[in-house]
This record gives structure tokens, C-alpha cells and sequence, in this order.
């Protein structure tokens, strides 16, 4: 911003003093070139080689027969794309991404929500309840495999031995294709709601007190002002978290890989799985580029939607 | 410490004496909101205390099927000897630890040039340079892990710390955090050193490294967790055990152990334990750098 500003000045046209500006800025303005291309120039030969490239070269890649074994280089059009489109397997992957990202965003927005307004409330102990929120969010994918798969233990489970202490039946959390999903929900929920509590309480405690005073003032009470008040200030926090989450939501793949391996049958294998069997263990990278392009148009379409959503929100 | 500064804020624009009432008065609203909270904070702390009590039995009370929150057998470091003895913690640790910081320093030398370059140099094609890395946020990692392993192999760096390290270094959304922090800077501050005929990168290290230390912290501490934590890089670009981090390297013991519940429940806790400690030295930062960056783990 600051730039166009500077470069504005530069460009008036004027009295012999101006021009004499317009010769040292120029003079100047071919150091910042150069220095502002040097600057750059270490981000850049990393961003070009590491992420420019693997883009260009992957959209090749899904136009080719390239197999791990060394086979098929030549260019084969939109082949690998038409079978995609036709294969099973990744409608189905694709499917369980969004199913897990339908079921998986809302939990993470509310619970996020409901943490953030009960710590808002000044509540003693605070730095331990928000300790306890937020600690999971710490830990690798691995390590929360590990607990839950410990957890979700059909026999020797913590929750199980819960569900029979108080009369309800037993559930084989990670072996009936109808729960896998909801198990891996849950895990993920324990895992990362902490990040999007701090986000919701950082916002809530960013509105000005005088907003409720206010409303207190006027009889308002707490439920009153959380829904009048806290709620609306908070929208374009929660326009944020629900952005981020459902973009986040739609990469899963560790959590899912590690403690079910996709199953039972493929009912939680997702696409980014699916990208990573037909690559490395069906050993046909051309094909598992090309499912990776489609993947990626998809997040391409849930990212401008979310932008015109925000744009036409804030406009 | 952290509680005081994330409710500051809160305090400074009210009156203290409206905010401070509330705290005294007992009304049912706060008892079923403390008693809410402390049930959440009990369920979230339930998985932690569950997997330190197994990870503290024999293996022969880990599995069986009465459950036990004091074991009969008695409490025994037996499983974390286990780990220790034929595991590969501590090479993983060591291999998570610099691999980590490797990523780390990278990404904040290369994120901070370029921030600044954007936030403060004017040359020609800036604005599509921004542009371009603004885009690019969008980008899912996991759809460049077919290509990136192919060109890893291409340049030979597959089953090295290399084909870890690079691809995690670019951060676009680290850089756009920096430059908007690197804008607030105010231009004044500069100008005396330019008088002084101070150069660019002068100026960058004198002025402005020194003014944009919260906020290098918050980009350094978030780069960390992510890359401590990443999963599916790692474990696509190397296959060399020596090499292993500790996540990828977890996942390859789980399988190996099987059925023993007490060294899994010891090696997750062993591999959560670094980057806790850390958090209990940075919460502030941590907390601060989520609540005014938004900065996720990527």
C-alpha cells in the first residue's frame, strides 16, 4: 500500500525541483529493484523448486502413464482423468473426505464455541481448564492414534468398560463400518478443538466491555448478551475458524491411516489415502497424480466459495 | 502468567470495577459454568491419565481385562525401560529434534527477506509476488507428495535429512503474517538510518529483527510444532530407520509391539513429552501468536 503511494509522488509531473526528485527516486527506485529481488530471491528459489515445480510437474505427471517401476513416461492426454472419474474407489475416498469434513466441522466450530464462552466467563482456574483444551492440539497424529486406539479398545477399552458400567452395550468403535468415522471424529475433535477454542476466546475477549455494560444496563442478561452481543461480534471469527477448518478437514489423512488403515472394508478411507495407495503401493504415479489434481480442484472450489461467502458478508 | 495477559486486554477497556464484580458474585449462571468446564477439562485430561496409568503396569495388568486405574501389580517403570532398551526413541527424538530446527531456521530467514522486501522495498513485480504467494495458501500439501517424492528422487535425496527438510521450509501463510507486522512498523524509524547511508539489509538486521521479535517467536514456535508433528512427508520420504522421526517412527514400533499395551502407552507419552515441555516454557507466546496471528500448524 505504502508502495503506491510512493510511487504516486514520483509521477507527478511538475517544476524542475520535482524533476530533479523523480531522477534521485529513479536512481533509487533501480537500487530497490535490485535489492528487492534479492531479498526475495532465497523464498523464491525455495518456493519455485519445491512448490512451483512439483505442481507443474505433477499436472504432467497425471498426463502420463509414469508407473514406480519405471514404465510408461509417454504422454497419454486425459486417459488417467476419464478413469478417475470412473473409478469406485475414489468417488467413494472422495466421499469419506467429505463426510468426515461435514461431521467433523460442526463439533469442532460448537465445542470450540461453548469452551471459549465458559472461560470468557472469568471462571477460577482458568489457566487449567484452558490448558487441559488446548494440550492435545501438542501432540502428533501418532501419539493421539495411540491413546484412542488404546481407548477404543473393543475389550480392554477404557470406553467400553464406561458404556457396560452403565448399562449400554459394547461398540467395536474402530470395527463397524456405521462408527469407524464417528471414533475418528472424536479423536480428532480431543485433538484439535483446542486450536480453534484460543482463537474464539482471543475474539470474545476483544470486545469492548462497554458492549455489555450496556446492555446490562438494560436489563440484558447472560444468555440475552451471548446471543445479541458476544454471537454477531464474533462473526467474522467464526467465518475464519469454519474456513480453516473445513480445509483442514478435507487434507485428513493421518489420523484415519493410523488407526484404521481406511477400513473397516474402505468406509473411512479417504482421498488423500487414496492418492498415497495408488502412488506408492500400486506403484502408478501418473494416476495418482491425476486423482491428486481432482482433489485439488475440489479444495479450489471450497476455497472461492468460501471467499465470495466472506466477500459478500463483509460488503 | 499467561491468564493475566489473555484477560488484560479485556480489563483495560471496561471499568476494573464492573469486571471484578462478576468474579465475587456466586450466581447459579457461574456454578453450572464451572462445573461444565471442569466436566470438558476432565474428559480432555481422561486420554492423558488413562495412558500414563498403562504406561506405569506390567504388561500382564495393561491387558487384563478388569480395568484398573491402580493396577494389582503395583505401579513399575518397566514398560519405559522396555522402550528405551531395543526402541529407537532417542534417535528419533535426535533425528525429529534437528530435523525440526532445520525446518525452523530456514523458513524464518527465507520468510523474513521476503516479508520485508514486500513490506518495505518497491520494485517492479511486487505486487504479483504477493499475489502469487497469497494464492498459494491454498495449495493442500498432500497434493504435491507424488511429485515432490519423484523429484526427490530425481535429485537423489530420497533416504536423506534433505528430502525431509526443503519441501517443509515454504510457509506462505508465515510470510504474509510477517510482512503485515513488518507494515506497523513505523517509517520513521528507518529514515535515520538511511540518512546514515545504513543499507537495506543493515537496517533489516539493526531495526527491524530487533522490532519484530513477538512475532518471529510466534512463526518459529508454529513452524516447530508443525514440523515436529508432520506425519505424511516424512514418512513418504524416508524408509532409512536411522533416519526416522519420531511420529513416522512410532507408527513403525506400533505394529512391532503388537499387543503390548504398556510399551505403546510409554513410547506416546515419551514422544509427547518434548514438545510439552515446550509449551510449558512458551505457553505465552504460543497463546499470543494464535490469538493475533491465527496461525495454524502448516
Amino acid at each position: 500500500m505504502s508502495s503506491s503511494t510512493l510511487s504516486r509522488q514520483a509521477s507527478q509531473p511538475g517544476t524542475t525541483q520535482s524533476r530533479n526528485a523523480n531522477a534521485g527516486l529513479s536512481l533509487r527506485s533501480k537500487r530497490d529493484a535490485l535489492s528487492g529481488w534479492t531479498f526475495s530471491a532465497p523464498f523464491l528459489v525455495f518456493f519455485l523448486v519445491f512448490l512451483v515445480w512439483p505442481i507443474i510437474y505433477g499436472f504432467y505427471m497425471s498426463l502420463t502413464g509414469k508407473s514406480l517401476t519405471g514404465a510408461n513416461d509417454s504422454l497419454i492426454g486425459f486417459a488417467n482423468y476419464s478413469e478417475a472419474f470412473a473409478d469406485a474407489g475414489m468417488w467413494r475416498s472422495l466421499g469419506n473426505t467429505l463426510y468426515f469434513t461435514v461431521i467433523s466441522t460442526v463439533p469442532l466450530v460448537l465445542v470450540a464455541l461453548l469452551m471459549a464462552a465458559l472461560l470468557n466467563m472469568n471462571l477460577p482456574a482458568q489457566w487449567l481448564f484452558r490448558l487441559s483444551y488446548f494440550a492435545p492440539f501438542l501432540l502428533a497424529s501418532t501419539v493421539v492414534s495411540l491413546f484412542f486406539t488404546w481407548m477404543y479398545n473393543p475389550q480392554l477399552g477404557l470406553i467400553n468398560d464406561f458404556l457396560a458400567k452403565i448399562g449400554l452395550p459394547k461398540v467395536a468403535w474402530l470395527n463397524d463400518p456405521n462408527v469407524a468415522m464417528w471414533a475418528i471424529v472424536i479423536a480428532t475433535l480431543w485433538w484439535t478443538v483446542g486450536f480453534n477454542f484460543l482463537l474464539y476466546l482471543a475474539a470474545m475477549q476483544n470486545i469492548p466491555a462497554q458492549h455489555y455494560e450496556a446492555a446490562s444496563l438494560d436489563g440484558a442478561g447472560g444468555w440475552r448478551q451471548f446471543f445479541s452481543i458476544t454471537l454477531p461480534q464474533l462473526t467474522p471469527t467464526t467465518v475464519m475458524i469454519v474456513l480453516l477448518q473445513i480445509l483442514a478437514s478435507l487434507k485428513i489423512f493421518d489420523q484415519i491411516y493410523q488407526m484404521t488403515a481406511g477400513g473397516p472394508g474402505g468406509s473411512t478411507r479417504p482421498v488423500v489415502q487414496y492418492i498415497f495407495e495408488t502412488g506408492f503401493t500400486g506403484y502408478r504415479l501418473g494416476y495418482s497424480a491425476a486423482i491428486s489434481y481432482i482433489f485439488f480442484g475440489l479444495i479450489v472450489v471450497v476455497s472461492v466459495m468460501q471467499f465470495v461467502i466472506t466477500r459478500r458478508r463483509s460488503a | 502468567m499467561a491468564t493475566t495477559t489473555l484477560t488484560r486486554p479485556a480489563q483495560h477497556t471496561g471499568t476494573t470495577q464492573d469486571l471484578r464484580k462478576p468474579r465475587r458474585k456466586l450466581t447459579v449462571g457461574r456454578v453450572a459454568a464451572i462445573v461444565v468446564a471442569a466436566f470438558i477439562a476432565v474428559l480432555w485430561l481422561i486420554p492423558f491419565a488413562w495412558a500414563t496409568v498403562t504406561a506405569f503396569k506390567t504388561e500382564t495388568d495393561a491387558s487384563a481385562s478388569k480395568i484398573s486405574w491402580i493396577p494389582p501389580s503395583g505401579f513399575t517403570v518397566e514398560a519405559f525401560a522396555k522402550v528405551f532398551q531395543d526402541g529407537n526413541i532417542p534417535l528419533w527424538t535426535w533425528n525429529s529434534l534437528y530435523t525440526s530446527a532445520a525446518i525452523t531456521i530456514i523458513t524464518l530467514v527465507i520468510s523474513a527477506l521476503v516479508a520485508y522486501a514486500l513490506s518495505r522495498i518497491d520494485f517492479k513485480g511486487k505486487k504479483l509476488l504477493m499475489t502469487v504467494i497469497i494464492a498459494s495458501i491454498i495449495i493442500p500439501p498432500p497434493v504435491l507428495i507424488i511429485p515432490l517424492f519423484y523429484q526427490m528422487l530425481a535429485l537423489k535425496m530420497i533416504d536423506t535429512s534433505w528430502a525431509i527438510i526443503l519441501p517443509q521450509v515454504i510457509h506462505p501463510a508465515m510470510v504474509f503474517v510477517l510482512k503485515k507486522f513488518f507494515d506497523q512498523i513505523p517509517r520513521e524509524l528507518e529514515e535515520a538510518a538511511v540518512m546514515d547511508g545504513a543499507s537495506r539489509l543493515r537496517i533489516f538486521m539493526t531495526i527491524i529483527l530487533p522490532l519484530s521479535r513477538p512475532i518471529l517467536a510466534a512463526v518459529a514456535i508454529f513452524t516447530f510444532i508443525g514440523a515436529w508433528n508432520n506425519f505424511l512427508w516424512p514418512f513418504i520420504s524416508t524408509n532409512d530407520d536411522s533416519l526416522l522421526t519420531l511420529p513416522v517412527g512410532l507408527q513403525t514400533i506400533k505394529s512391532a509391539y503388537g499387543v503390548q499395551y504398556a510399551q505403546n502407552m510409554a513410547s506416546a507419552l515419551l514422544a509427547a513429552l518434548p514438545l510439552i515441555v515446550v509449551f510449558l516454557f512458551f505457553q505465552r507466546q504460543i497463546i499470543k501468536g494464535i490469538s493475533t496471528t491465527g496461525l495454524a500448524g502448516t
